[in-house]
Order: C-alpha cells, then structure tokens, then sequence
C-alpha cells in the first residue's frame, strides 16, 4: 500500500495518509503534490489519516506546507481522524502572533556601493585616529602619574609577551637563520665564499629579518591574544561594566599591553637577532666546513651598529603597531562569538600589513638618511 | 510624585541604534528608594534603556536628569562622577575574569577612595558578607556558579555605596531558588541601605515580588504603554497588551 495517495474528485484535492510515515523524503510526490495543490482548480483539500499508524515532523511538514496554501489561497481544508497530537502540532505551526519584520532588499547601484565604501574609509579612519589620540592621552596621563593603569597588569602583559615568547621566537629565529645560510651557501660555494655565509646571515637577521620574525610572531600570538581578551570582555560586558565604573577602559584594559609589548619587542629582537646567527653558525659549522672560531669572528665583523641599531628600531615600530592593532579591533569588537574571532583575524592581518608598509617607510627614510 | 523625589528623570526620550528607533519621547521619573521595574517584551529596547540611563549610550534625542543634572550632555568629568554614584549589575556579573572576586570588589574603592589596602579588604569582604558569599574573597569568577557570579557582581556593584544600582535581567539564567534569594537581596538593600533600585526584566514573579513602580515598554509600538506599581497594573490593567503580558497571555481573550 502506498503511504501517500493523492487524487482529484469534483475540484478538491483529496490525499489520503496510510501506515507509518516516519522520515518521508520522497521530494518528487512532494512536489506533485504542492503543484496539484496550488492549481486554480482545487476549491478545497482534503487530508485523511483514518490509516495513519505511527507519524514524525516530515508528515506535519507535508501538511504544513498544504494548509499554508489553503490559507494563502483562501480555500477550505478538512482534516479527517487526524491524531490528536498532529492536530495540535499543526494549530501550533499555524498560530504564529507575531510576523517577522519585512526584509527590504536593499539593492545598491555601483554608485551607492562606492558612496558606501568611502563612507565605511573615513568612519574607520576616524575610530582609528580616535583611538590613537586616546592611546596618545591615556600614555601622556600615564607618564603624569593621573592613568588607572594597574601595576600588576603591567606585570602580567609583561610576563606574556616577555620570557613566555622567547620559546617559539627562539625556534623560529634559529630556523630563519638555518634557512638564510642554507639559501647563500648554494649560491656562495660555487664561488669558493661560504665564509661570507657569516656576514650574509649577521646583516640580514640584524637589519630586518630578525624584527620582522619576531613581528609576524608576536601579531600571530599577542596581537591576536590581545584582541580575543579584550573582544571576550566586550561580548562578557566587562567593558561596559569598566566604562559604567568610571573607568576608561583604554588606560586600564590596552595601556598596560601597549607599554609591555613596545619595552619587549626590542628585546625579543634582539634577542632573535642571536638566534638567527646561531641557525646560521649551525649550518656554516656542520655543513659547509667552517670553523666555529671564524664563523664566528666574521660574524661580529659584519655586525654593524646602523644595522643594529635599524632592526631594533624595526622591533619598536612593530611592538607598537602590533599592540595598537591588537587592542583596537578587542576594543571595537561586536557583542557576539563570531565577532572575537574576526577581531581576532583583523588584528592579525592588521598588524603583518602594517609592519610591512612600517618597513617600507623606515626603509625609504634609511636611504635618504643614509643609513 | 515631585520633582524633588525624583532620582532619575528621563524627558522626550527617544533611542535607536542610526535610523533604527527603538522608543519615541518616553517620559518617566524613577524615585528616590523605588525599585523601579522596566519591563517588556523581547526586543522592546529595555536593555537599551538600561544602556540610555547609565550612559553607555546616547540617546537620539531628549534627555537624562540624575539628580536633576543633565546626564546625558554632561562634561566628561560631570558624567564620570554621577556614573561613580551609580552600582551596576549586568546579566553576566560582567566580572573581571583575571581578578579574584575581593581583587573586583577593591577595584572602584582603589581608584575612587583614599582607603589604605587593609580597609579595602575589609570592606570587600564585608561586602561578600552582604551578599551571600563570605569567604570567596579569593576565589576566581570561574572557579563559581552563575549565581554566585551575580551575587558577587552585586557586591562589585555596591562598593562604593551606590545611590542608585541598576540590574539587567537579574533573573536571567538563575534557578528559581537563586532568583529567590536574588529577590530578596533586592529588597534588603533597598530596604536597609535606602538605594534606589532599577531592573531591567520581564519574569514575572520577581517583578511582583519586588517592584513598586514601573513602565511597560512595547516594542511595536515603540512607546511607553503603562506605568505605576506592576501589582496594581496586574489589578487595572490599562490595556490588553499589559494584561497579556503580566498575566502569560492568559489574558489574551479577555
């Protein structure tokens, strides 16, 4: 026997129901269905479940869909022995009280697309120089003894950008360095110079890459754990509850993580600096044959303290716009899980852009300056 | 009621989010030592309100009276003092999650207050006594239950011996023996303390438990639809939709 029979007698549609109808997926009878339902012709439906056994949703879906036709198309439905629980979950589908608030497609020409997009650069150029004149005020009310800034947040973000990142920018650094002298040496030995393998490695980690390492690893684990922290505590209205205390949240909540991640940055530079070397006296000492002493004399040689002195300076400038980032898009952050995590990957990608155009501007002034 | 009781006064109050209004020229007073209930559907703005009133955010036109002062175009130093005077509890307890429950007790007596350290740990025990949660001091807010959370909220929210405290959704997420005792909190510290009280809800019980006055706001629409003490709205209601609303709909047909 068939579960589903539909016929037409004297302009109704009559569908009678048999057996079990439990996970009824056959779309096509579905559909047939629906269509012979909405014909013109059809002035009333007509549902028996005299043979109806054991039923689930999918019945009431069918059903569902039926009575919104007969209601939309204002024609009459007669429902025979149906069970009174498919009664009652049909009534139930039906009495909605409230409608949902019109959607208006709000279709834009290219024109309004572009007004939009200029309207969206300039609002969010306006929070970002906001936040960075807040930022400017909260370090000057710092520096005149009058920020709420706490101490011991101080010690915590210290804590977590300092000694607990020296692990992973140890390894990544002595990986650079690894691959630095690996790249040269190729190109060096043909010449009979893999001693310069040393200076190639001590200029390139010194002057930029050993920065630029500890940048991308700090935006990728600070700056993205700034902006989830303080994201979180938007969404957990500890914001708010800052804000409601008289607290302004940029002195207690991004200064404290500002000030560490700029006083550690250098230092993790630095300190990648000598790691990338190793990486680099690793492979010119265990594969290309020099000896550790003048590896290592060739390596100071080439140390130069403009060089030094530009890849710290790099180290400072990406400490800032790291925490800068971080913090901002924590602080503009929504009021929902979705929102932290795009925060999270705004700062992120914020950050590694902003480096790199930070590195381009030092870059140019170097030369013009000479350095 | 005169102006002279009056705690809050909110005149021609209208808020939305951009072209999105949610209330249109609301007007209403909260007392002096009321516990003020501003109920409503989901989605009616009261949250909002709540946000308008403790100067989260602005309102799109009219205007916030504390104390008589207008709040809502205050200086940031006249705004930051009344905001001092103010005790928030939010849904959440909105904890400060890397601070012990004493370390968030201390925070406003520590900026706000020239109390040595041994004072501010006294006072924020006492205030963990006052709610229910007397050796939790060094207890981390996810180390207790929501219930805690909020009663230890509270405690943050009372620190600095608030004029005026403001719930959002007390209720919220609280079994009915936590919401309970929540109530009667309430009510100690109105009644003890003589603070004005302010809670944005919509159960019921607690709402007749606990309030003396208050407005009903309806989102549709988008205006103030009753006021005055919930148990005599219960009796006269003034409309089928304040009858519906705090009898569960069991008003609908009447």
């Amino acid at each position: 026997m068939k579960k589903i029979t539909f016929n037409i007698e004297n302009n109704s549609l009559i569908l009678s129901i048999n057996g079990d109808i439990l996970l009824y997926d056959d779309d096509e009878k579905k559909q047939k269905l629906y269509d012979a339902a909405k014909n013109d012709k059809i002035t009333k439906i007509v549902i028996d479940a005299t043979q109806l056994q054991q039923w689930d949703s999918s019945l009431v879906a069918i059903i569902f869909e039926l009575a919104k036709i007969t209601l939309k198309r204002k024609i009459k439905l007669d429902k025979i022995n149906f069970p009174n629980g498919l009664d009652r979950l049909l009534n139930l589908a039906l009495s909605v009280d409230r409608k949902p608030a019109q959607i208006i497609e709000n279709k834009k020409s290219f024109l309004e697309c572009i007004g939009d997009w200029g309207i969206n650069v300039y609002t969010g150029f306006n929070k970002g120089t906001d936040f960075l004149k807040q930022s400017w005020q909260a370090l000057k009310r710092l520096l005149s003894g009058k920020s709420v800034m706490r101490g011991i947040d101080l010690s915590f973000a210290l804590e977590d950008c300092g000694y607990k990142a020296i692990p992973i920018v140890t390894l990544i650094s002595f990986m650079v360095g690894l691959i630095l002298a690996f790249v040269g040496a190729v190109q060096l030995k043909t010449f009979g110079a893999q001693i310069y393998v040393a200076s190639l490695v001590t200029i390139g980690m010194t002057r930029i890459m050993g920065a630029i390492m500890t940048g991308i690893i700090m935006a990728g684990r600070t700056g993205a754990s700034y902006a989830a922290t303080i994201g979180t505590m938007q969404v957990n209205e500890e914001v708010d509850a800052l804000k409601t205390m008289g607290i302004n949240p940029v002195d207690f909540l991004v200064l404290p993580r500002m000030v560490a991640l700029t006083v550690t940055m250098p230092i993790l530079t630095m300190w990648a600096d000598f790691m990338g070397m190793l990486g680099g006296g690793f492979v010119g000492v265990t594969m290309l044959g020099i000896p550790m002493q003048k590896y290592w004399d060739m390596s100071i040689s080439a140390i130069s303290l403009d060089n030094f002195l530009v890849g710290i300076f790099h180290g400072l400038v990406f400490g800032i716009v790291t925490a800068i980032c971080g913090c901002y898009y924590g602080v503009h952050c929504g009021r929902n899980a979705d929102s932290v995590g795009l925060a999270t990957t705004k700062a992120v990608v914020a950050a590694i852009v902003w480096m790199i155009v930070m590195t381009g501007i030092i870059t140019v002034v170097c030369e013009v300056i000479g350095i | 009621m005169t102006e002279s009781q009056a705690k809050i006064v909110a005149k021609d109050l209208t808020i939305g989010y951009g072209d999105f209004i949610l209330l249109k020229d609301a007007n209403f007073q909260i007392n002096k030592h009321d516990i003020f209930i501003i109920m409503g559907g989901s989605g009616c703005g009261k949250s909002s309100m709540l946000r308008v009133l403790t100067g989260l955010v602005k309102p799109l036109s009219g205007k916030v009276f504390a104390d008589g002062v207008d709040f809502t175009s205050a200086s940031a130093k006249t705004k930051n003092k009344i905001m001092q005077g103010n005790g928030i509890l939010y849904q959440s307890g909105a904890l400060f999650s890397s601070m012990t429950l004493a370390e968030n007790i201390a925070l406003p007596m520590q900026l706000y207050t020239e109390y040595s350290t041994s004072q501010i740990k006294e006072l924020a025990s006492l205030k963990l006594a006052l709610v229910g949660l007397a050796g939790f001091e060094d207890y981390y807010p996810s180390e207790i239950s929501g219930g805690m959370k909020k009663r230890a909220g509270l405690a943050r929210a009372l620190a600095l011996d608030p004029e005026i405290v403001y719930f959002d959704e007390p209720s919220a997420g609280l079994d009915p023996v936590s919401s309970k005792l929540l109530d009667d909190l309430i009510i100690d510290i109105n009644q003890t303390l003589g603070t004005t009280i302010v809670i944005v809800t919509h159960e019921l019980s607690s709402i007749f438990a606990v309030g003396n006055n208050s407005i009903f706001l309806d989102g549709e629409t988008k205006s103030i639809l009753a006021k005055g003490n919930p148990n005599e709205l219960l009796k006269n209601p003034p409309n089928k939709k304040v009858l519906q609303f705090l009898t569960r709909g069991e008003g609908k047909n009447a």
